[in-house]
């Protein structure tokens, strides 16, 4: 385990057993919807669909500035919506700016276009410090952001879910739309990464 | 609530640690709960905000040893038992005992793809007119609420702008404890981060809350 809580696999086995057997005893649950939730998150939803959010933007103005003003709109064209991607706001970096999203309050992440949130995402470390010292956790990720660039960090407290849309890398000007989204890295749609490699 | 789960601004957590090439789950049975968590869900008895504020809810010393499915799960069977889907003895003995309440209501597998593609939009009508407008300066009341709410402690009695006004929403203060959907407008506020930490404040910060109108004051 990567964090710091003690070993608990065996106890939580056989609980969550227990109350998975309860509730298909009483009818409450069908175990094939739990497998298809399952499949959902872990084979249907995840960062491409915030990586071709991002690569639409970066080679359609237009779609840019629609993202801009009705972030939900423009990201449910594309076919991305459903559970935690249904109020959405686009937030662009700039020269001057950069961007980063946290939910100090539980675990708020952009599902529909990011997938599930990493475990560093909701642990204490990152949702205590990142509103605070946005510059010293950035650097834990190899991130340094010249002083003279402003952090804007996005705290997500209510139903709305935050994309961050990075900056296009130089020398990417060749590129199709779908070997642009192949650049675009989950971290870097949550703030904590602003280069991407090219 | 001043619970375990608001923690912008604590300090003594030690470093993010991300990690590499990091696995969507780390054990087998934090899938079940993602998936039981949301099956239940679509028996109608609660929904996100009574959901929020059940985790929250489990004492602070608990919350932060506990894995994040762990809180899920904990919080699970907390709503099960209250709405009387599952007790206490149940989840002992590991088999049913009683009858169930909404088995009706148990969401079959080939309905999954539906139920999470529409989500649950929190965005409703609100007869009063937006008390705010962008620009306004506007301070996050000095409130302790003994339950649930999404107004961060670090930012009360902070000034900060309306960066931006969403329309109303589902009003998690109310909507948690079964009052209802009661919705609010709700604002993006932006605070300099020389009003929310002062002198430790790194250079050139701001942050941002969403926060519905009940939450704010003008100034």
């Amino acid at each position: 385990m990567p964090h710091d809580h003690h070993d608990d696999t065996e106890e939580m086995v056989a609980r969550v057993r227990a109350l998975e057997t309860v509730l298909v005893e009483k009818g409450l649950v069908d175990p094939a919807a739990v497998d298809a939730i399952i499949e959902t998150y872990s084979e249907k939803v995840g960062p491409k669909n915030g990586a071709a959010v991002v690569a639409r933007a970066w080679v359609d103005a237009e779609f840019a500035d629609w993202l801009a003003r009705d972030a939900t709109a423009a990201i449910h064209s594309l076919g991305f919506t459903g559970r935690q991607g249904e109020h959405m706001q686009a937030v662009f970096n700039t020269a001057g700016r950069h961007n980063v999203v946290v939910c100090t309050l539980c675990s708020c992440y952009p599902w529909a276009t990011l997938g599930l949130p990493p475990v560093w995402y909701k642990a204490p470390p990152y949702r205590s410090r990142v509103v605070i010292e946005p510059r010293a956790v950035l650097a834990e990720f190899g991130t340094v952001v010249p002083e003279d660039i402003e952090i804007r960090v996005w705290d997500s407290t209510a139903e709305l879910r935050y994309l961050v849309i990075p900056e296009r890398p130089v020398g990417t000007e060749g590129l199709a739309e779908a070997e642009l989204a192949a650049l675009v890295t989950r971290d870097s749609m949550i703030g904590v990464v602003r280069e991407l490699s090219v | 609530m001043n619970g375990p789960q608001d923690l912008g601004g604590q300090m003594g957590f030690g470093p993010v640690a991300p990690e590499p090439d990091e696995p969507l789950f780390h054990a087998e049975w934090e899938p079940r709960v993602l998936g039981l968590t949301l099956a239940c869900g679509a028996l109608g008895h609660w929904g996100i905000d009574e959901s929020r504020h059940a985790r929250e809810s489990i004492p602070p010393a608990d919350y932060l040893s506990f894995s994040y499915y762990r809180i899920w799960f904990t919080a699970l069977c907390a709503l099960l038992e209250r709405h009387g889907e599952v007790s206490a003895e149940e989840l002992l003995a590991g088999e049913a005992l009683g009858p169930p309440r909404r088995a009706e209501r148990c969401l079959a597998a080939e309905r999954v793809p539906g139920v999470l593609s529409a989500g649950g939009p929190t965005e409703r009508a609100v007869a009063a007119p937006a008390a705010f407008g962008v620009g306004d300066m506007v301070r996050a009341r000095v409130m302790h609420p003994a339950t649930h709410t999404r107004l961060p402690r670090y930012v009360r009695g902070c000034v900060g702008r309306i960066e931006a006004v969403h329309g109303g929403h589902v009003f998690p203060d109310a909507s948690a404890h079964g009052l209802g959907e009661a919705p609010e407008w709700l604002y993006t506020v932006a605070f300099d981060g020389t009003a929310l930490w002062g002198a430790d404040a790194e250079p050139g910060l701001s942050v941002t809350v969403d926060a519905w109108e009940p939450y704010l004051e003008r100034v």
